[in-house]
């Protein structure tokens, strides 16, 4: 190849250092994060149902979990998307005191997701060294509580970068890229409640 | 962007030098996020443990070369047989395969300094270092895991294997797992996001496509076997009853979840075989490849295909007729595309200028072995022929010539082709063809034999056999083989290290190669390309335009990279990417701290937990200087 002096050149100065959405290489890295997290959860689904196969009756001689405290989660669950979405808009402008009231709102409701959840485990009305059914509901609740749990030390990390200056360029990036990961918790968990609340009633 | 003429390029060479260089010394070692170290590491680890995983091969055919021979035990036979699959799949095939080679190339070739996410990178490597080291360790304190390769239950559940030995395995599932699925994360981003301006998706080279392919089919994949071994390790460590039949449980349940994984593997080893030999064979054929868009319409049709086949693994468990005709059908429909392919290769050689060197001779080795092996599978697809030979030694030759046939011959054929490039000087052709030939005739000594034994009623994981059997003089010539094999890859040890230190000077492009990891020195600088190139064909070197424009405007200053977007590679924002870290490395001894406690104490994950969030608290958190400024119209 020739002498770079010698030739046309292709000059990218002018393109900007942060991207955000679908372009932004994190965002991308987390879309194929939550592919596989989201083929855990359909495969612990798909064994539940190949387990319901297995057993006369559904759930085997015993009762359905208790539904308030899940019924309750759930809608906490869909507010919560308000903080989220606002933190993923006031983003791009940059503007720390925003982006910190709005990661903190979320991580609030992430705390209150996380307490009511610890009511949701004392009422499944089962254990999980029961049976196989047990087994399959505390594991499908348990690794949903881990992406909570996950998701709120994400959540409050980034709340504290909000309160010093490197909340700058790409972390502003990561705030709005926090919020597409939470809407994949708040969908897994509206997943999970079906499954958990719902089929064990009518299945 | 516009067409100005470049600063010179002698005054930006030290900057970047500087920028790229990672720390040297022994903590630096620990810190190095640099695509190339990482590559080579995940080469050379899972290089000793494909010898490691050979030994115990050879201790396996010395035992049953003579009927009732004894030179170990049937526990100590039976923790044998299953680190040595477990090491040659989860330790070896698909870290060099896969993260090895990808690692390594995937930047290179995609005309970018460095991979996506390269802390994530190293941080896969530790915690497959650990896995790996922990079913050793299991092995060597007499623990080794001992219920084959893919630990049924109930063999391996708390009834039948009480102990620990379940559980190192299935942990050991756990850590590789984690380390291939970072790994597909950092390689497919970095396909679909840093590919050269000009490598459109019509032009990307099918090394890349075929490692996208993978990525993809890791990431739907995997999932499966994490699922299936945590479920293991939960019925072993605090009383879940996935496995129970006698309180809802079902022991096929893990059979189905292990196979959706587990013939998956079998493509995620196999494709980066494929995607060597489309990558090799241009280059000594001295033309581009035949069939260019039937040849990556088959990998994609492969990579989904393979996750339709899972129940032939199953064809003996007592399944529904419907079932098993329709996996039948689709198992026999998976031979097509690979078929096009293997046509497409010949179509090359046919129509090229055939330069018979190294890498090769090795191509033509696994068409041989791989063809043997792929139609052992046709009649394997066969539910009646599959019952016949079901656990028996044709078993055994049937995967053995698929995975030897579909990895390990291209391996070689990647390992001389790539070798120069790596290390800067060229191996030795005369001791090549001597490991080769070697090779070659110990793998088919060993391993077609296997089929007449299989046939003979020969089961595997038997770990002695009686005289009145007559299996003696087959099983002499099995073992027999075992020895010219080990022979070729001390021939190759050898050549390496001789290469290495003596071999002539390779230059950037040995071959007259026309992917963009021939455009850099040999081996490459710490910012692999002085000038980010353009590309115009397949081809980049051989389709270059003879002004074929460069990439300027990165900062020298900052790890700076161009991103581009996925279908035409067109210029859309420049990325900093993260400088060496120590925390990749912290994280990942926390990880493998909580990992190992679990297997014994629950607790282990919640007060393991605490740590892997300090440590990737440390990674994360910003520091040193302010990120790279916004420009005003980004936002």
């Amino acid at each position: 190849m020739k002498q770079a002096g010698e030739r046309p050149v292709l000059d990218v100065s002018g393109l900007p250092s942060v991207a955000f959405g679908r372009s932004n290489t994190s965002w991308l890295g987390n879309v194929f994060y939550m592919l596989i997290e989201g083929t855990m959860f359909a495969l612990l689904f798909a064994s539940y149902f190949y387990l319901r196969t297995r057993s006369s009756s559904w759930p085997p001689f015993q009762s359905p979990p208790y539904a308030v405290y899940g019924i309750a989660n759930a809608l906490l669950f869909a507010f919560s998307l308000i903080p989220a979405r606002l933190a993923q808009r006031v983003a791009p402008s940059g503007d720390r005191q925003k982006i910190r009231l709005a990661l903190l709102g979320l991580g609030a409701f992430a705390v209150a997701n996380l307490v009511l959840r610890g009511f949701e485990l004392t009422s499944l009305n089962c254990r999980w060294y029961e049976n196989a059914y047990g087994s399959i509901l505390w594991s499908l609740v348990g690794l949903h509580t881990g992406h909570l749990i996950t998701e709120l030390v994400e959540t409050m990390s980034l709340a504290g970068v909000s309160f010093t200056r490197s909340m700058e360029g790409t972390r502003l990036a990561d705030v709005a890229i926090n919020s597409d990961y939470w809407y994949f918790v708040v969908v897994t968990a509206f997943l999970m409640d079906v499954i958990v609340y719902g089929t064990t009633r009518f299945l | 962007m516009s067409q100005q003429v470049a600063v010179p390029e002698s005054t930006r060479e030290p900057i970047l030098a500087r920028t790229w260089r990672q720390p040297g010394g022994f903590w630096g070692w620990f810190q190095n996020v640099h695509h190339t170290a990482i590559g080579v590491r995940f080469m050379v680890t899972a290089f000793i443990f494909f010898l490691l995983g050979g030994v115990l091969a050879a201790i396996m055919r010395w035992q049953l070369a003579t009927p009732e021979h004894g030179v170990i035990g049937p526990d100590l036979y039976n923790q044998i047989f299953t680190v040595h699959g477990s090491t040659m799949i989860f330790l070896f095939a698909v870290p060099m395969m896969f993260q090895g080679f990808g690692v390594y190339l995937v930047p290179l070739i995609c005309g970018t300094r460095n991979i996506a996410f390269p802390r994530l990178n190293a941080f896969s490597y530790y915690v497959y270092l650990v896995g790996g080291l922990l079913l050793w360790a299991g092995l060597l304190l007499r623990t080794g895991a001992d219920a084959g390769w893919f630990a049924y239950v109930p063999l391996s559940g708390p009834e039948f294997t009480p102990g620990k030995r379940s559980d190192f395995w299935a942990q050991m599932i756990t850590f590789t797992e984690v380390s291939a699925l970072g790994v597909a994360v950092s390689i497919a981003t970095t396909i679909l996001r840093y590919r050269a301006p000009g490598m459109t998706l019509n032009r990307m080279p099918l090394i890349l496509w075929e490692k996208l392919v993978i990525s993809m089919a890791v990431i739907f994949a995997m999932p499966a076997v994490m699922v299936v071994s945590y479920m293991l390790l939960m019925d072993r460590t605090i009383n879940t009853q996935f496995f129970n039949p006698a309180v809802g449980g079902d022991v096929l349940l893990y059979q189905h979840l292990f196979w959706f994984f587990g013939h998956p593997e079998v493509y995620i080893i196999f494709l980066p075989g494929t995607a060597i030999a489309s990558t090799v064979i241009p280059v000594f054929c001295r033309r581009h490849i035949f069939g260019y868009v039937p040849i990556v319409t088959s990998v994609v049709a492969t990579g989904i295909l393979g996750f339709g086949v899972w129940v032939h693994h199953m064809f003996a468990t007592g399944l529904p007729q419907m079932s098993e005709s329709f996996f039948t059908a689709a198992t026999l429909m998976i031979v097509i595309p690979t078929a096009v392919q293997f046509y497409c290769w010949m179509a090359t050689i046919w129509h090229g200028r055939l330069q018979l060197m190294l890498p090769m001779l090795w191509m033509f080795g696994f068409f041989f072995v791989f063809l043997i092996g792929g139609l052992s599978g046709v009649m394997l697809a066969s539910v009646p022929l599959n019952w016949q030979v079901h656990d028996t030694f044709f078993v055994v030759a049937h995967f053995h010539y698929v995975l030897i046939g579909g990895a390990l011959f291209p391996m070689f054929a990647g390992l001389y082709f790539w070798i120069p490039k790596i290390t800067g000087r060229m191996m030795n052709t005369l001791l090549g063809k001597v490991h080769f030939w070697l090779f070659f005739a110990g793998f088919n000594i060993t391993f077609f034999t296997m089929h007449f034994l299989g046939l003979r009623g020969m089961p595997r994981r038997v770990y002695t056999y009686g005289p009145e059997m007559h299996w003696e003089g087959l099983n002499l010539l099995a073992s027999s083989g075992v020895l010219l094999m080990a022979t070729g890859v001390i021939v190759f040890i050898v050549n390496f290290f001789h290469s290495k230190s003596r071999g002539r000077l390779a230059g950037p492009n040995p071959w007259g190669a026309g992917s963009l990891e021939w455009a850099v020195s040999s081996p490459p600088p710490a910012y692999n390309f002085l000038e980010l190139p353009t590309v115009n064909g397949r081809e980049p070197l051989w389709d270059a335009l003879p002004n074929q424009p460069v990439v300027t405007g990165l900062r020298d200053d900052i790890p700076e990279v161009l991103v581009t977007n996925s279908l035409d590679s067109e210029p859309q924002h420049r990325d900093e990417l993260p400088p060496a870290s120590i925390w990749p490395f912290l994280a990942a001894i926390a990880v493998s701290v909580a990992f190992i406690w679990s297997i014994f104490s629950p607790w282990g994950v919640a007060y393991g937990a605490i740590p892997v969030a300090a440590t990737l608290l440390g990674w994360l958190w910003p520091r040193g200087h302010s990120p790279s400024p916004r420009v005003p119209e980004e936002v």
